[in-house]
């Protein structure tokens, strides 16, 4: 492997991380501070891919449509979460599996009579459509680089959000101590509800920025969700740092994988999750089970 | 203690003899139809084992179901005939194999890593047959001939009849019910329903429960495999999705739907998804949608399944409010 095809990898890599860090970061802050597996994660990236291309027929423009479509899926968010997650807080993780997996096959299906089975694509916009050489016959697109920087300023967003603002401070304290932060008289459904949204919202820009370089397609948040929650468990449940070392270390997992043993490209990830938690069984920054 | 009612008792033994009256009425298409929901019930039944009385969500016990599947195509692919006396103990060794070494991994974790983990390796049993080309890759295999049961030149039964295979399926899926009922009330039967009631405390009893948890996992995944075996047997095609993670959510569905820690229960389940689905798929393009909102419904109204309804409408009819404690048994 010459050094320019290294660094292609290494680039595709960071940027497949960095998306699956969008979409695992809410499943990980839903798990943490709320304890609800959420198993239809998947389905808003699903849903973001799709109401961005369904969109851009419209408005023409990805930004335009990014910026109409993310209330949307926050709205999805915030209406599954009162229906239906909210009624599970006290239950078995057992029915939250079950409930979120019911989920799944109506969101599916809701996809299918929307917008059919077909695949669709989103072209890249005009300005990011260059690509960077890196040697004589071998470029890199802008756009994957414009993704990962996209991801980054969100990743620091985040952490702003959560370490240095009021709301960032109850989530915090909810995930450590839920019955306390109600004790003193904050509203901890409205913080659930909030979290929950905003995890989905996160999934959606994922699927919706991420919809011009993988085609849109049915099945897509299936595919995404076994590997975040992959992700998730690698970083240890309910850390967002731990999400983001997991998203890396499957981003380079599957890319060199495809690279190198390309036969068994999709069971290096599995392995990979398998090894860490033989040497780690509460995940890389997890707290240990009790 | 495993115990059940002799109004029970008797309700299982009538359903029996009408499963065994019933082909002459069926036609083959409910005929195979009934065949494949109770195969899906010795299926569940062994998830049952585990999630019902072990206390160990697995999300990954359809790798075994369709483990021992790929196990008899391959056998089976390059015989003309073979005897059922050897290519069932072969696929279901084949199973407890992959069952000892999942499982060993396994039960050292607990909660949702139990879940995630027992999903993984699913996930990559998945993906080997999927991507193996030797093995038809995704669309999967055919299996052309069923093994027989002939010894020499003496064929007792004929499987290829589908009512001789409709009797095999329900005498399997009656001695499945019976074994697992007297492995319950066995001591180690015992041992595992303490594990699932607390682990700490059967620790502290002196008992090794990591030990009894690998056990009562390698014994779900190798009657999962019989399940596949009779599967594959019954409909010749074994593909990835037997496999796949949409098949043990399904499994999981069917447990708790037909009420989890009752054994017959999953039996129920199955049927009642299996009828369900055939029903939907007549009257509405969009079945999965309606399989969906019925799972959303049984989860928040249902707690204890359908097994659970007969208690459910007595306490009503009795105007005492359903307890949370009482879900716990």
């Amino acid at each position: 492997m010459s050094l320019a095809t290294f660094l292609i990898q290494l680039l595709n890599s960071v940027q497949y991380g960095f998306l699956l860090f969008l979409v695992a970061s809410g499943l990980t802050l839903v798990f943490g501070i709320m304890g609800i597996i959420n198993l239809a994660h998947g389905a808003f990236y699903m849903f973001g891919a799709y109401v961005v291309w369904w969109l851009f027929g419209y408005t023409e423009s990805l930004t335009l449509s990014i910026l109409l479509g993310v209330p949307l899926i926050m709205i999805l968010g915030f209406a599954i979460e009162r229906l239906a997650i909210a009624r599970l807080y006290h239950r078995d993780h057992l029915y939250q599996v079950l409930l979120t997996y019911g989920l799944i096959l109506v969101l599916n299906e809701c996809q299918k009579i929307f917008w059919g089975s077909d695949f669709y694509s989103v072209p890249v916009p005009e300005l990011l459509s260059g690509s960077i050489p890196l040697t004589e016959n071998q470029v890199y697109p802008v756009y994957r680089v414009f993704i990962s920087v996209v991801c980054m300023l969100l990743a620091a967003g985040m952490y702003v959000l959560i370490q240095k603002t009021r709301l960032g401070m109850t989530i915090r304290a909810g995930a450590s101590n839920r019955e306390m932060v109600q004790a003193l008289g904050i509203n901890i459904n409205w913080v659930f509800a909030i979290v929950f949204s905003l995890g989905a919202a996160l999934a959606g820009f994922a699927g919706m920025i991420g919809a011009p370089i993988s085609s849109v397609y049915p099945g897509m948040g299936d595919q995404i969700l076994i590997i975040s929650f992959v992700v998730v468990v690698i970083g240890g449940i309910g850390s967002i740092k731990g999400a983001f070392i997991g998203a890396m270390l499957i981003g380079l997992a599957d890319t060199f994988g495809k690279v190198l043993v390309p036969d068994f490209a999709s069971m290096a990830v599995y392995a990979t999750m398998v090894v860490i938690l033989i040497w780690r069984p509460q995940g890389l920054f997890g707290q240990p089970v009790h | 203690m495993f115990r059940t009612s002799l109004y029970t008792n008797l309700t299982l033994i009538a359903a029996i003899i009408v499963l065994a009256a019933l082909p002459p009425f069926l036609g083959i298409y409910y005929g195979n139809l009934v065949t494949r929901l109770m195969i899906l019930g010795i299926f569940a039944m062994s998830l049952d084992l585990l999630i019902g009385f072990t206390g160990l969500v697995s999300f990954g016990h359809a790798a075994f179901f369709g483990l021992s599947g790929y196990i008899l195509g391959i056998l089976m692919m390059d015989t003309e005939s073979a005897s059922l006396f050897w290519v069932l103990p072969a696929c279901l060794a084949g199973t407890a194999l992959a069952a000892v070494v999942v499982g060993w991994f396994s039960v050292r974790t607990s909660g949702i890593y139990f879940i995630m983990i027992t999903l993984a390796f699913a996930q990559m049993m998945f993906y080997f047959f999927n991507e193996n080309t030797a093995l038809g890759g995704s669309d999967g295999m055919f299996i052309f001939s069923k093994p027989t049961l002939a010894i020499g030149s003496w064929n007792p039964l004929d499987l290829e009849d589908h009512h001789t295979f409709y009797y095999l399926t329900l005498v399997s899926l009656v001695l499945s019910y019976l074994g697992l009922r007297q492995l319950l009330r066995a001591p180690f039967g015992q041992v595992i329903q303490g594990i699932r009631a607390n682990e700490n405390r059967t620790r502290a009893l002196g008992y090794a429960t990591n030990h009894y948890k690998l056990v009562s996992f390698i014994i779900a995944g190798t009657l999962a495999g019989f399940a596949g075996f009779l599967e594959a047997m019954h409909t010749s095609i074994i593909s990835p999705a037997h496999l796949g993670w949409h098949e043990s959510g399904a499994a999981m569905m069917t447990v708790i739907l037909g009420g989890m820690g009752t054994l017959y229960g999953p039996v129920i389940g199955a049927f009642a998804l299996g009828f369900l689905h055939d029903w939907l798929q007549d009257v509405t393009t969009n079945s999965m949608l309606y399989m969906g909102l019925f799972v959303i419904a049984v989860v928040l109204f249902l707690p204890r399944g359908i097994a659970g309804l007969p208690a459910d409408i007595a306490r009503l009819l009795r105007r005492k409010p359903p307890t949370e404690t009482e879900d716990e048994p």
